[in-house]
């Protein structure tokens, strides 16, 4: 027990005696947090939407002049039908669409209710959920300056359809994705590195040559990773929390038991490289291409995954991240508990499990 | 008992397609300094990683401190102390930390075998809190002996402890290998120096994964069998051509400030033949002797014979 605390020792002054990389460590979430919150921002501006105006009445110009005079909106004309939504869309360069029916004003008199449709191209989802907002408002406003003047209470529905994207599915989660990146570079690269620099050092040699037993060397590498790792996690909730706004709706205390089981999950993978890696750059490597890219592309982070060819869809599921990014985005963002995530949780632990036994079984008690 | 055997020991590489070790034998007797000499390449890491159990042979049996290298492996492990040829400590720890470090690693601690390593300690005791990436190349080989000895090894494997160090620091350090011997240290060590031969009891002479001769320093120069000559005058590149053109020159090469070389047939007649024909081409300022051969002289013959004849 005392050979393994000097060694965890040992571990945490190689962490933290390495300024550039713990400098990268705490550096790149907080980077990646800043970037992605400002990017949300300030997109909203100019941006172009289409009006088709069925029922050109008082109510619907008085809408129509209100959305044109904000600075989000840049109406870039008036559609005779909705058949040509579809077109405008395709053609990329407008964002939202509004249909206002016939007879808008007068079922608004008459019925005290009247319908507008609200089409966005939720391609880039963080944009559409803001834009058809802001129109939201635009309409409720102009539904309480009417039941000023009128006796009984108006009401416009709104309905709203995302087009491409239908759940909101990507980037407006970029929270949880974040995490699961930067869990993965810190575990997976940083402790098959580690591992792999004592093979090159010769004090790999060293080691095995001693009475300590080799799976606690590795054992012992894995522990400041995990310590640094919530460190990470924690940082990064308190910028999403407190810089976003971004609200964490569920158990605090379930999410970071699901983060400790994926900052595990990853610990066992950059384990599994380093028994498969002979160079510290071998082990970049392979962390990079092979852990870095599936993550990104595949983890639904930045791409839906429902939108992928099937082939693509089915290499996803051997993706941890994949996993890790659904629990944590019912956790944090839907508030969801624990029984409608222990699928996911399982899966997690089911891979820890298969890469804990892997690299214990390619792990050299010599060398070669 | 031997404190260290090998018997018929091979090791190939990438396969069978490299031959590093090739059917080696030797022993090495408990409380002996035993040096392993050769150039790089040929093959003596390769024989510390199987005694140090960190590599299987192909084929072959090793013992150390009377345990099987494979059965007994773990028993070899902890009694042993090894300083690998790249090890370079973690540079990051400061001296004291890694001393501690491997202390506690080998079940110890620096106060407890204090003693052990008192001598060498001294010597980096003002450093102890400088970290050992900016220790000069000679503090580090003493730090690295350090941590190997920290458990009081039975046998100590050294593997080119004195490579990329300072002449001053390799003299430091062998004085630092004999007391260690004196304390009745098992100690295996290998050089490309030829000049450290002499100060181990047995060497073997290695080459291409063979041992081409073991024995004392001085008997293995005793055996030695030609006059062995020596030669230098001002123009010694022109004297070193003159020499490989003459017929009845087989080995000739540069050592020292000297050139080094052997006979056909040596015998007085002879000799004076080939001096005169040196005195014609190269004035007065030559200097003709006969020499002791050094370990350098049997090394390069070895080499001489392996290559088939004359060498350069």
């Amino acid at each position: 027990m005392k050979e393994f605390l000097a060694f965890i020792t040992k571990e945490f002054a190689h962490v933290f005696r390495d300024r550039k990389t713990l400098l990268m460590l705490f550096g790149v979430p907080i980077v990646q947090i800043i970037l992605f919150g400002f990017a949300l921002t300030n997109e909203i501006k100019d941006s172009n939407i289409v009006i088709v105006d069925n029922a050109k009445d008082i109510a619907t110009q008085q809408i129509i002049t209100k959305i044109a005079s904000t600075d989000y909106f840049k109406i870039k004309g008036n559609l005779a039908s909705a058949d040509e939504i579809d077109k405008a869309f395709k053609s990329g360069d407008i964002k939202l669409a509004i249909v206002f029916p016939v007879n808008f004003y007068t079922d608004l008199l008459h019925t005290n209710k009247a319908q507008v449709q609200i089409i966005a191209d939720a391609s880039d989802p963080n944009t559409a959920t803001t834009l058809t907002e802001y129109v939201k408002g635009i309409i409720a406003d102009y539904q309480s300056q009417l039941s000023e003047t009128m006796q009984t209470p108006e009401q416009i529905i709104t309905n709203t359809r995302m087009l491409y994207n239908p759940d909101l599915k990507g980037a407006p989660n970029f929270v949880p994705g974040v995490i699961a990146m930067v869990m993965l570079l810190v575990c997976v690269m940083m402790t098959s590195i580690s591992i792999v620099r004592e093979k090159e050092l010769g004090t790999m040699e060293v080691l095995l040559v001693s009475p300590f037993k080799p799976i606690l060397v590795i054992l012992a590498k894995a522990v400041p990773y995990l310590v640094v790792s919530l460190l990470n996690l924690t940082v990064i909730l308190l910028l999403s929390v407190y810089l976003l706004d971004l609200p964490i709706k569920g158990n605090l205390l379930l999410l970071y038991s699901v983060s400790t089981l994926y900052i595990i999950t990853s610990l066992a993978l950059g384990l599994l490289v380093s028994t498969g890696a002979k160079t510290q750059q071998g082990a970049m490597t392979l962390s990079l291409v092979g852990m870095m890219l599936p993550t990104m592309m595949l983890s639904g982070y930045i791409y839906p995954i429902e939108n992928m060819p099937w082939i693509l869809r089915f290499i996803s599921n051997a993706v941890p991240a994949k996993w890790y990014y659904i629990i944590v985005k019912a956790v944090m963002l839907k508030g969801l508990s624990f029984s409608f995530i222990w699928r996911e949780t399982l899966i997690l632990f089911g891979m820890t499990l298969v890469f804990l036994f892997l690299s214990m079984r390619n792990f050299k008690i010599r060398l070669e | 008992m031997n404190a260290i055997t090998l018997e018929h020991i091979t090791k190939t590489y990438n396969k069978g397609a490299v031959l590093a070790v090739d059917d080696v034998s030797f022993a090495v007797e408990k409380g002996e300094m035993f040096g392993i000499i050769g150039p790089d390449g040929a093959g003596k890491t390769s024989i510390f990683r199987i005694l140090t159990t960190l590599l299987l042979a192909d084929k072959g049996t090793a013992t150390v401190a009377g345990y099987d290298v494979i059965k007994d492996f773990q028993k070899i492990r902890g009694i042993i102390g090894y300083m690998p040829g790249r090890f370079s400590l973690y540079q990051d720890l400061t001296v004291e930390e890694n001393l501690n470090f491997f202390a506690t690693v080998f079940g110890t601690s620096i106060d407890e075998n204090y003693d052990q390593i008192k001598d060498i300690y001294v010597m980096l005791e003002p450093f102890k809190d400088r970290r050992a990436g900016k220790l000069s190349g000679g503090m580090k080989q003493k730090l690295a002996l350090c941590c190997a000895l920290i458990h009081k090894p039975e046998v100590l494997f050294l593997d080119e402890p004195t490579t990329g160090v300072d002449v001053v620091s390799r003299r430091e350090f062998w004085d630092i290998l004999k007391r260690l011997k004196a304390e009745g240290i098992t100690i295996l060590v290998s050089t490309s120096y030829m000049d450290e031969a002499t100060l181990c009891d047995r060497i073997a002479l290695m080459l291409g994964g063979k041992i081409l001769s073991s024995d004392t320093p001085e008997r293995v120069i005793k055996s030695y069998p030609e006059k062995l000559f020596a030669v230098k005058s001002s123009t010694m590149h022109a004297l070193l051509k003159d020499l490989r053109a003459n017929e009845n020159v087989v080995q000739c090469y540069a050592a020292g400030e000297y050139i080094h070389f052997t006979l056909k047939e040596a015998g007085e007649a002879n000799e004076n033949i080939l001096l005169k024909f040196l005195r014609d081409k190269h004035e007065k300022d030559l200097i003709f002797t006969e020499t002791v051969p050094t370990v350098e002289d049997c090394f390069i013959r070895l080499l001489g014979k392996q290559d088939g004849g004359a060498g350069n």
